[in-house]
C-alpha cells in the first residue's frame, strides 16, 4: 500500500518548496504587521475620511475569500495596470494586504487595552503623540497581543499553501508536481504535511521564548 | 504664577466645574479638598490641560495656556503630575522611567539624565531600586518613583492628584514625607488630597470645592478651626 522507496528521489524537490513557503510567509508577516500597524493607528486617529477608508478596507479583505483575492491580484493586475506581476510578487502582495487587515484589528484592540493612565502619564511629561505611541503605548500593546500575532503568523504559514493555485513553487505545489509525476497521493502529501507541521511547531517554540523575554518586566 | 480665571468645565450635559477663579503664587502649596465628585481632580487636570476647560482661561507666568495656539507639549514639560495610580511605565526599569522624558523630550544627554535620576532616587530613598521593574515595587515605592519621574523634568509646578489614596495605610507616610520635603524646598504645588492633617501641616492655603464651585479659600489655620461656609463645616465634621 505504501511505497516510500519511490518517493525518496523526489524528497529534495519537495524540500525545495520550504524556501518559497518561508519567504512568502515571513515577508507577508513583516509587511502585513507594518501595514496593519498603520491601519490600526489610522483607526484610532481622528481623521474621519482615512478612518472610514481603513474600516472599509478591513471589511472587504475580511469579507472575501483569500483564494479569490490571490487570483484577482495575480490575473487582474496585468489587465488593469499593464504590469506583468510575478507569482511571487502576487503572493506576497495578497498575503500582506490580507493579513494587514486582520492584524490591524488585533493591534487596535491591543492599543485600546493599554491603561488610559499610561497615555495621561506620557502626556503629562510632555511626550509628543508619535513618541508616546512608539515608546510607551505600542510596546505594552504588543506584549498583550503577542499570542494573537503568533496565531496570525501560523495561520498565514498554512494559508500560504494557496499560492500553489497560481503555480508558485512552494511546498504544496511541489508536492502536487511529484504527485503528477509518480501518480501517488499519499506519500508526497504526507511529507508536505509533516513539513508544515514541523515549521508550525518551530514557530510556536520561538514565540514562547519571545514571550518569556517580554514578560521579564512582570 | 498660575492664574485660573472663570474656569468652567462640563462633560456633555454634566457640569463639573462652575466659574472657578483663583491664583497660585510661586512657591505656594495649595491643598484642594472637598467631597468626592466635587470637581477637585478635574480642576487639577485643567492646569496641565489633560482636560480642556469649556469656558474661562488659565495663565501660567502670564501666558495663556488655554489659548487655541498654545504649545501644549511645552507647557506640560513645565508641570509635573503625580497620579493616584502612579502610572509608571511597566516595560521600563525605574531608571529608564526617570530618564525617558528628559532624554527623549527635552534632549538632555543620557549621562546627565542618569546622574540626575540617581540623585532624585537618592532623594526619595530608592537608590537601590534603579534597575528593577515597577512591578517589583510596593505602592509607596511606586509613588515615590512617580514623584521622582516628574521631578526629573525639572518642572516649575507639581500637581498631585490624590497621591496617597491608593496606598496601604503604612505606606502613606513615606510618600507624604517626600512631598513635605518638596514643599520645604520651595516647589509650587497643588495637591488634591483627603489627608486633612497633611493639608493642615504643609499647605499655605486650602481650596474647598463642593458641587463644582470653589466654596471657600483660606489658610489652613483659619479653615480648619473656623470655616465660614456651612458646607465646609459639615464636611470637616465628617472628616475630622
Amino acid at each position: 500500500m505504501f511505497d516510500f522507496a519511490q518517493i525518496v528521489p523526489y524528497i529534495p524537490f519537495i524540500l525545495n518548496g520550504i524556501k518559497v513557503t518561508l519567504q512568502v510567509t515571513l515577508l507577508s508577516v513583516v509587511l502585513g504587521f507594518i501595514w496593519g500597524s498603520i491601519l490600526a493607528l489610522i483607526k484610532i486617529s481622528n481623521i474621519r475620511i482615512l478612518k472610514w477608508l481603513a474600516v472599509a478596507y478591513t471589511s472587504v479583505f475580511r469579507g472575501t475569500p483569500l483564494i479569490l483575492q490571490l487570483t484577482f491580484i495575480y490575473f487582474a493586475t496585468p489587465q488593469i495596470f499593464g504590469y506583468n506581476i510575478s507569482k511571487f510578487e502576487a503572493a506576497v502582495l495578497t498575503f500582506t494586504l490580507n493579513s494587514g487587515a486582520y492584524i490591524s484589528e488585533t493591534i487596535r484592540a491591543g492599543i485600546l487595552a493599554v491603561d488610559k493612565g499610561q497615555w495621561e502619564a506620557a502626556k503629562a511629561l510632555g511626550v509628543p503623540y508619535r513618541q508616546m505611541m512608539i515608546d510607551i503605548i505600542l510596546p505594552q500593546a504588543l506584549k498583550n497581543i503577542l499570542p494573537a500575532l503568533v496565531n496570525e503568523t501560523i495561520a498565514l504559514l498554512k494559508e500560504s499553501a494557496l499560492v500553489s493555485t497560481i503555480g508558485l513553487a512552494d511546498i504544496m505545489q511541489n508536492a502536487n508536481i511529484v504527485k503528477g509525476t509518480i501518480f501517488r497521493y499519499f506519500e508526497p502529501y504526507l511529507i508536505a504535511g509533516a513539513l508544515y507541521y514541523v515549521m508550525v511547531m518551530l514557530l510556536t517554540w520561538l514565540a514562547h521564548g519571545l514571550e518569556r523575554r517580554l514578560r521579564r518586566s512582570d | 504664577m498660575i492664574k485660573i480665571q472663570n474656569v468652567s468645565k462640563s462633560f456633555g450635559s454634566l457640569d463639573v466645574l462652575h466659574d472657578i477663579s483663583t491664583e497660585i503664587g510661586r512657591g505656594d502649596v495649595v491643598a484642594i479638598i472637598g467631597p468626592s465628585g466635587s470637581g477637585k481632580s478635574t480642576l487639577l487636570r485643567c492646569i496641565n490641560l489633560l482636560e480642556t476647560p469649556t469656558k474661562g482661561s488659565i495663565f501660567i507666568d502670564g501666558d495663556e495656556i488655554t489659548a487655541p495656539k498654545a504649545d501644549v507639549m511645552k507647557i506640560r514639560q513645565k508641570i509635573g503630575m503625580v497620579f493616584q495610580h502612579f502610572y509608571l511605565f511597566p516595560h521600563m526599569t525605574v531608571l529608564d522611567n526617570l530618564t525617558y522624558a528628559p532624554v527623549k523630550v527635552k534632549g538632555v544627554s543620557k549621562e546627565a539624565a542618569e546622574a540626575k535620576a540617581r540623585d532624585l532616587l537618592a532623594r526619595v530613598g530608592l537608590s537601590d531600586k534603579a534597575d528593577v521593574f515597577p512591578a517589583r515595587l510596593s505602592g509607596g515605592q511606586k509613588q515615590r518613583v512617580a514623584i521622582a519621574r516628574s521631578l526629573a523634568m525639572e518642572p516649575e509646578i507639581m500637581l498631585f492628584d490624590e497621591p496617597t489614596s491608593a496606598l496601604d495605610p503604612e505606606m502613606v507616610k513615606e510618600v507624604l514625607e517626600v512631598m513635605k520635603g518638596l514643599a520645604d524646598s520651595g516647589m509650587t504645588m497643588a495637591i488634591v488630597t483627603h489627608e486633612m492633617n497633611f493639608a493642615r501641616e504643609v499647605a499655605d492655603r486650602i481650596c474647598f470645592l463642593d458641587g463644582g464651585r470653589l466654596v471657600e479659600e483660606a489658610p489652613p489655620a483659619e479653615f480648619f478651626t473656623s470655616p465660614r461656609s456651612e458646607r465646609a463645616k459639615q464636611f470637616l465634621e465628617k472628616m475630622l
